[in-house]
C-alpha cells in the first residue's frame, strides 16, 4: 500500500492538516500536498477508469504529463472536470470526484469493454458504425454520445473570476529549474528585462530531488541563494504557478497562472492568462520520462521512476513497501537509492540492457540491491493494484517466466524526452539523437521572428542535457546567444553528477513479445492505445505518424501524448521498418496543458463581454418600458411596453399612433459621416450609385452604396451642407464599416483627391418626429418655420427649436410627414424630454424599431440586411431609379454588367399577399416545379420581410422572386417547415399610400 | 500573433490593433474593362507561399492604411511602407531576395 513516511518531504508541512473528500469519502492531507500526493497518502491507488476499456487506473506521474489521475474538482458553480491531481495543490475542503465510471469507481459496468477488447481495436468506430446507415442516428450515435467525453462538463455558470494580464520583456525564461534559474542569473546580470515563469510552486525543478550538488552545496541551498539573488535584481520578475502555455508568432507567448491560494467564489482571480510579448524566449522546461511498454503497465501502482522519487523526496510518500524497478537506462537507479534511503524495500532492479556498468549503478550495487540485466517484465500481476511482477529474459517472446516477484509498486523508466513543446509551437525543428534515444531541438533550425532571426532557444534538459554541470553551462550559453552578448555575463555554476552509462532504446518488453502481451502493453494510458493497436494501424497501411495518431487516437486528449508520443512512434517505426527520424513526430500545438475556458474568456463576460453603446436618450428608454433589441453594439428599443401589454400589442399601438397622430423615434444610432473637401462630390459619385455631385446645398438625396462586386452594402440619406461638405447617413450597423470603406478608397485608390472624412455618429443625437401632427409639434417648440414652403420634402435647414440649436431634415422612412431633428449629443436628452412633454397634447408617444420596420415595409422601403444579404444588387430591388445612367463609373458598376447580374431571371423584389391572410414565415422559400442539379426541389423565391400590418389590418410581405415584377397577380406557393405550402399572390411592394400624399402633407 | 510597424506611428503594433486587407498593388479595372480583366482584379490573387506584399490598416491606432512586405511561411517582415505607392520599395525587395518587376 502507498503510505506517508514518518520523515522527509521537502514540500510538505506536517504541522498543517488539510481535509478533503474523494468520491464523498473523507480524507486528510498536509499543507504542500498536491491532490495526487494526498490521495497516495491515503492509499488511494485506484483514482479513475480508462476512457475506452474502463480499466482501473492509478497515478503514473508527478507533473503535467499525468494521463490517468484526472478528477472532477469542486461542486456546482465551482466544478471543473479533468483536473490533473499531480499539478493541482490540495486546498482545505476540496471535493474530488473520479471520472469515467458507472455506477462507481470500484464496481464499473463499462469495464465489460475489457472483455470485448479484442473487438475494440484501432479504428473500431470507423470500421463498425458504417452500416446500416439509419443505425448511426438511432443506435450508434446515442450510445457513443453517452460514453464519450473525458469527465463531465459543468452544468452551472462558472462562479469564479478570471483575468487577462500583459507583460513585455527582453527575455522570457520558461521553467524555474536550475537551468532557468542559471539563465535568469546570467540574463539579469546583463541588465536585460527578464521574466522567469515556473509552473509549480517551487523553484529548482528536479535537481533537489535527484540529489544534485552545485558549487559544492546541495541543490536546494544553491536554488535558495539563486532565487534570493534574482529577487534583488530590479530587472528580473519571478512568477511561480505560471505555465508557459503556448509560443506564437513574433515572440507572443501565452502563460497561464493558477494562484494556489485562490478561494472559490472570492473576488480574486482563479486563473490569469498572461499575454506576453518577449523579444527572446528561452525554453528551460526540462524533460519528461517515458514509460516502458510491458504487459500490465497500466495497473495502479506502476509509476514512472522519476515520479516515485518525487513522491518520496517532495511529499514523503512511498507508493509501496516493496517497489520493483524496471529500466533501460541508469537514471532509474536513483529511484532505487532514494527508496532505500527512505527505508523502503527494492527487491530487484530489472534492467533490459545486457550490461549495466557505471558509477551511478555502482552506488546501487554497493547497497546490495539485486540487479537483473537482460531481463524484462513479462507481465504485471494484479487488478486494481499491483501485487507482483513475472520476469523473463529480454530477448524472448515472454512465454518462459523465469521468476515471480511480489511487490506493491513498479517504478519504470524508458529514458527521458526533452520537453520541446514550446520550442516546437512556433516552428522549431527537432533531430533524433540516436545514441541517446531522444528528439532534441535542432540548433540550426530555431523558430524565427519578425526580423528573420531566431527568437526561441532551449536550455538544459529541454535541450537534451541531463548532467547538472552540462545543464548549467548550457543555460549560460543559451542566454548569451539569445541576448546576442559578446561574452558570457557570468560563469556558470559547477556541478559533478556521477557518470552514467548509455541508454538502450527498448520500445517493447520483452523484445519478441507475443500478441497476448502486446495487447496489454499500454502506450497511451489516457486513450487506451496499446502496442498492438499501433502495429495493427501499420499493417493496415497507416504510414504517416499523423494519420496513425488520428486512427488510433494515440497522443490525443488532455495530455496530448506527453508520455505516449515517442514510444508510439518508435513502435510505428519498428512496425514500418523505418528509422525513427523518417517516421517523425506529430506536430506539437499549443497549449502545453489545457487552459481553463474561464482564463481564455478573462473579463470578457456578462456586461464586459463587449462594449454597450448608449444614445443620449438611453436612460429615458430604460425607464419607460423599453424592450431592447441589440443593433450592433447599441441597444435600441424594439418597442415601449406599457403595463399589461404584450410585445405585439405595443408594436401595433405604436404603428397606429404614429400613422394617426404623432410618434417619436430615437434615430441617434444612425451613422453620420462628414465628407468634406474640393473633391467630396466627385468622391461620393464614385461611392454611391446615384449622382451626388449634382445635389444642391440644403437638399437631401437617398443614396445606395455598393461594394466593388456590385452588391448593395448600405443605404441612407445624403445631405449637402455646402459646396465642399456632405453629410452621409448610414444604417445603424453600417457607420463604422462604411467609414472604413470610405477611408480605404480614399487612402489606397484616390489618394490624390482632396477629401477628408469624419465619423460624427456619436457627436449628435437625432430624433425623428413622425406623423400627421409632426409639424404641430415643431411649431409648439417654436423658433423655426418648418412649413412645406420653407422646408419641403428632402430639404434641410438649420435653426433653433425651443431654444435648442438644431438641424432639421425633412425626410421620411415611414411614409408619414416626418422631420428628423439633430442636436449636439449633450442636449439630446433635454430636447427629447421637451418633445415628450409637448407631445402629450398632440397624442405623441415614442415608437421602437419594430414599428419602424413595419411602417417602412408598408411603404415598400427596403431594409439593408432584410432585403439584402450580400448577393443582391440594387437592380434586384426595383431601385434602378437610384442608379445614375450618366456616370461613367461608380463602385460596383462594372460588376453589375456581368452576365449573371443582367440575367432577366434574377430574383427581384415584389410584394406578397397570402390568399388566406396568414403571415408568411420569414425566410420561407417559394417552390417551383422540378428539381435542381442537386436533386432538391427547385425554389423560385424567398420572403425577405413579413409582418402583420396594423395599418391595413392584414398580413404583408416582401420577397425576392424569380423575374417577380413580370409576374404581378400570379399565385405562387411558399413552403413552411410543417410541410404545408401557403398560396401567395405577387403584388406591388408598396402597400400603403402609394401616391405619397401623407409624405408631402 | 504578428507584429507590424506602422510607418505613420513608427509603432510596432500587435496584429489585434491592425486589420488585414489582402494583396497590395492591385490595379482597379472599371466599366471599360473586359470580363477577364475584371475577374482578375476582383477575384484572382497570388496567394504565394513566400514573399507577399499586402495591405494593412492601423485600425485601432492612426487609422492609416499601409503596406507590408512579408514572407507568408517564415512570417519574416521585410518592411512596411505607405499605401500610396505602386510597387514595393526596391530596398525591401532586395532584403526579401526578390527581383523588382521590370
Amino acid at each position: 500500500m502507498s503510505t506517508r513516511l514518518a520523515t522527509g518531504g521537502r514540500l510538505i508541512d506536517c504541522t498543517h492538516t488539510t481535509r478533503f473528500t474523494f468520491n464523498g469519502h473523507a480524507m486528510t492531507g498536509l499543507a504542500g500536498d498536491t491532490l495526487a500526493s494526498a490521495l497516495l497518502a491515503n492509499d488511494q491507488m485506484l483514482v479513475g477508469r480508462s476512457f475506452k476499456y474502463h480499466r482501473p487506473r492509478g497515478i503514473v506521474a508527478s507533473g503535467p504529463e499525468e494521463p490517468n489521475a484526472l478528477v472532477g474538482l469542486g461542486k456546482g458553480r465551482f466544478f471543473e472536470p479533468n483536473q490533473r491531481t499531480t499539478t493541482t495543490p490540495l486546498r482545505d475542503g476540496a471535493s474530488l470526484t473520479s471520472q469515467n465510471h458507472w455506477p462507481s469507481l470500484e464496481a464499473d459496468i463499462g469495464a465489460l469493454n475489457q472483455i470485448l477488447a479484442p473487438g475494440l481495436t484501432a479504428g473500431f468506430y470507423y470500421k463498425t458504425f458504417m452500416h446500416p446507415r439509419p443505425f448511426w442516428k438511432h443506435v450508434f450515435e446515442p450510445f457513443i454520445r453517452q460514453s464519450a467525453g473525458l469527465g463531465k462538463a459543468p452544468t452551472e455558470k462558472d462562479g469564479d473570476v478570471y483575468e487577462h494580464l500583459y507583460a513585455h520583456c527582453d527575455l522570457l525564461i520558461v521553467g524555474g529549474g536550475v537551468a532557468g534559474l542559471q539563465a535568469a542569473l546570467a540574463a539579469g546580470t546583463s541588465g536585460a528585462r527578464v521574466l522567469l515563469v515556473e509552473q509549480t510552486g517551487h523553484w529548482g525543478g528536479r535537481a533537489p530531488v535527484d540529489g544534485a550538488q552545485i558549487d559544492g552545496q546541495p541543490a536546494d541551498d544553491w536554488v535558495a541563494a539563486a532565487v534570493a539573488d534574482l529577487e534583488a535584481l530590479p530587472n528580473v520578475t519571478l512568477k511561480r504557478h505560471t505555465q508557459g502555455s503556448g509560443v506564437y508568432d513574433h515572440g507572443y507567448v501565452l502563460a497561464t497562472e493558477l494562484p494556489p491560494d485562490h478561494v472559490p467564489g472570492s473576488d480574486t482571480a482563479r486563473a490569469r492568462l498572461w499575454k506576453i510579448r518577449a523579444k527572446q524566449v528561452l525554453v528551460a522546461t526540462g524533460a519528461i520520462e517515458r514509460p516502458l511498454s510491458f504487459a500490465g503497465n497500466d495497473i495502479p501502482g506502476v509509476m514512472l521512476a522519476g515520479a516515485v522519487r518525487d513522491y518520496v523526496v517532495n511529499w514523503a510518500i512511498s507508493p509501496g513497501a516493496r517497489t520493483v524497478i524496471v529500466t533501460n537506462n541508469d537514471d532509474a537507479y536513483r529511484t532505487a537509492l532514494t527508496l532505500l534511503d527512505a527505508g523502503q524495500e527494492v527487491p530487484v532492479i530489472v534492467d533490459a540492457r545486457e550490461a549495466a556498468q557505471s558509477a551511478l549503478i555502482d552506488q546501487a550495487r554497493v547497497r546490495g540491491v539485486r540487479i537483473l540485466t537482460g531481463t524484462a517484465i513479462a507481465k504485471v500481476k494484479g487488478g486494481k493494484r499491483v501485487t507482483g511482477v513475472a520476469l523473463c529474459a529480454m530477448n524472448t517472446g515472454g512465454s518462459a517466466v523465469t521468476e515471480i516477484i511480489d511487490c506493491e509498486a513498479v517504478a519504470m523508466s524508458g529514458g527521458w524526452s526533452p520537453a520541446v513543446h514550446l520550442f516546437s509551437h512556433c516552428g522549431g525543428k527537432l533531430y533524433w539523437d540516436d545514441a541517446r534515444a531522444m528528439f532534441r531541438p535542432d540548433p540550426a533550425r530555431l523558430p524565427t521572428g519578425h526580423d528573420g532571426q531566431p527568437f526561441v532557444r532551449t536550455a538544459g534538459a529541454a535541450n537534451g542535457h541531463f548532467d547538472t554541470g552540462a545543464i548549467l553551462h548550457d543555460a549560460v550559453a543559451a542566454t548569451q546567444a539569445a541576448l546576442k552578448l559578446d561574452r558570457a555575463p557570468i560563469a556558470p555554476s559547477q556541478a559533478q553528477d556521477p557518470a552514467e552509462g548509455p541508454i538502450a532504446p527498448i520500445w517493447v518488453m520483452p523484445a519478441q513479445a507475443r500478441y497476448e502481451l502486446r495487447s496489454k502493453m499500454w502506450l497511451d494510458f489516457q486513450n487506451d492505445v496499446k502496442v498492438s493497436d499501433v502495429q495493427l494501424a501499420a499493417r493496415e497501411g497507416y504510414e504517416s505518424v499523423e494519420h496513425t495518431k488520428r486512427y488510433t487516437t494515440l497522443g490525443m486528449a488532455t495530455d496530448q501524448g506527453k508520455l505516449s508520443n515517442i514510444n508510439g512512434l518508435a513502435v510505428l517505426s519498428e512496425a514500418l521498418d523505418k528509422p525513427i527520424p523518417e517516421v517523425g513526430t506529430t506536430t506539437f500545438r499549443p497549449p502545453y496543458t489545457p487552459v481553463p475556458m474561464g482564463a481564455i474568456a478573462g473579463e470578457a463576460r456578462d456586461a464586459a463581454f463587449q462594449p454597450l453603446r448608449r444614445t443620449p436618450m438611453h436612460e429615458w428608454h430604460a425607464t419607460h418600458g423599453a424592450h431592447w433589441e441589440p443593433v450592433g453594439h447599441w441597444r435600441r428599443p424594439y418597442c415601449y411596453l406599457r403595463a399589461g401589454e404584450s410585445i405585439d400589442e405595443a408594436v401595433h399601438r405604436e404603428v397606429k399612433n404614429t400613422r394617426q397622430a404623432l410618434g417619436f423615434l430615437d434615430a441617434s444610432t444612425l451613422g453620420k459621416i462628414i465628407v468634406k473637401g474640393p473633391d467630396a462630390g466627385r468622391f461620393l459619385d464614385m461611392l454611391y450609385t446615384n449622382m451626388m455631385s449634382s445635389l444642391k446645398p440644403g437638399k437631401c438625396r437617398y443614396g445606395l452604396m455598393c461594394t466593388e462586386n456590385g452588391f448593395l452594402t448600405d443605404d441612407g440619406v445624403v445631405a449637402r451642407i455646402d459646396d465642399d461638405t456632405f453629410l452621409c447617413h448610414t444604417t445603424t450597423g453600417g457607420a463604422d464599416r462604411i467609414h472604413a470603406h470610405m477611408e480605404d478608397w480614399l487612402q489606397c485608390e484616390w489618394w490624390d483627391w482632396k477629401v477628408y472624412t469624419a465619423n460624427v455618429t456619436e457627436q449628435y443625437a437625432q430624433i425623428a418626429v413622425v406623423g400627421p401632427n409632426a409639424r404641430k409639434l415643431l411649431d409648439k417648440l417654436g423658433g423655426m418655420d418648418v412649413s412645406n414652403a420653407a422646408l419641403p420634402f428632402m430639404g434641410w435647414i438649420d435653426g433653433t427649436l425651443g431654444g435648442f440649436p438644431v438641424r432639421v431634415y425633412r425626410i421620411s422612412f415611414s411614409g408619414e410627414l416626418s422631420f428628423e431633428v439633430r442636436v449636439v449629443a449633450g442636449q439630446g436628452r433635454a430636447l427629447w424630454d421637451r418633445m415628450m412633454e409637448l407631445g402629450l397634447h398632440l397624442g405623441g408617444m415614442p415608437y421602437g424599431t419594430e414599428a419602424l420596420h413595419i411602417m417602412r415595409a408598408e411603404k415598400g422601403f427596403i431594409m439593408i440586411g432584410d432585403e439584402t444579404d450580400g448577393t443582391v444588387i440594387p437592380q434586384d430591388l426595383g431601385l434602378g431609379w437610384a442608379i445614375s445612367k450618366k456616370k461613367t463609373d461608380y463602385l460596383g458598376k462594372r460588376a453589375q454588367q456581368r452576365a449573371h447580374m443582367v440575367d432577366p431571371n434574377r430574383w427581384q423584389l415584389v410584394g406578397l399577399e397570402t390568399l388566406d391572410g396568414t403571415v408568411l414565415p420569414d425566410g420561407a422559400y417559394a417552390v417551383g416545379t422540378g428539381d435542381n442539379a442537386h436533386g432538391q426541389r427547385k425554389t423560385i423565391g424567398r420572403v425577405t420581410s413579413t409582418y402583420m400590418s396594423p395599418t391595413l389590418g392584414r398580413s404583408i410581405a416582401m420577397g425576392l422572386v424569380e423575374h417577380g415584377p413580370d409576374r404581378m397577380g400570379e399565385v405562387i406557393q411558399f413552403a413552411t417547415t410543417s410541410g404545408m405550402t401557403i398560396d401567395t399572390r405577387i403584388v406591388s411592394p408598396v402597400f400603403f399610400d402609394p401616391e405619397g400624399e401623407k409624405l408631402n402633407a | 500573433m504578428l507584429t507590424l510597424t506602422c510607418p505613420y506611428c513608427g509603432l510596432q503594433a500587435d496584429e489585434t490593433e491592425l486589420h488585414g486587407g489582402g494583396e497590395a498593388h492591385l490595379t482597379r479595372f472599371g466599366p471599360d474593362s473586359s470580363d477577364d480583366e475584371f475577374e482578375a482584379y476582383l477575384f484572382l490573387r497570388q496567394n504565394p507561399r513566400g514573399v507577399h506584399a499586402e495591405r494593412w490598416r492601423h485600425v485601432y491606432g492612426c487609422g492609416k492604411w499601409f503596406h507590408a512586405l512579408r514572407d507568408t511561411t517564415t512570417l519574416q517582415v521585410f518592411g512596411t511602407y505607405p499605401a500610396q505607392t505602386l510597387t514595393p520599395p526596391a530596398d525591401l525587395l532586395k532584403a526579401a531576395g526578390v527581383e523588382p518587376a521590370a
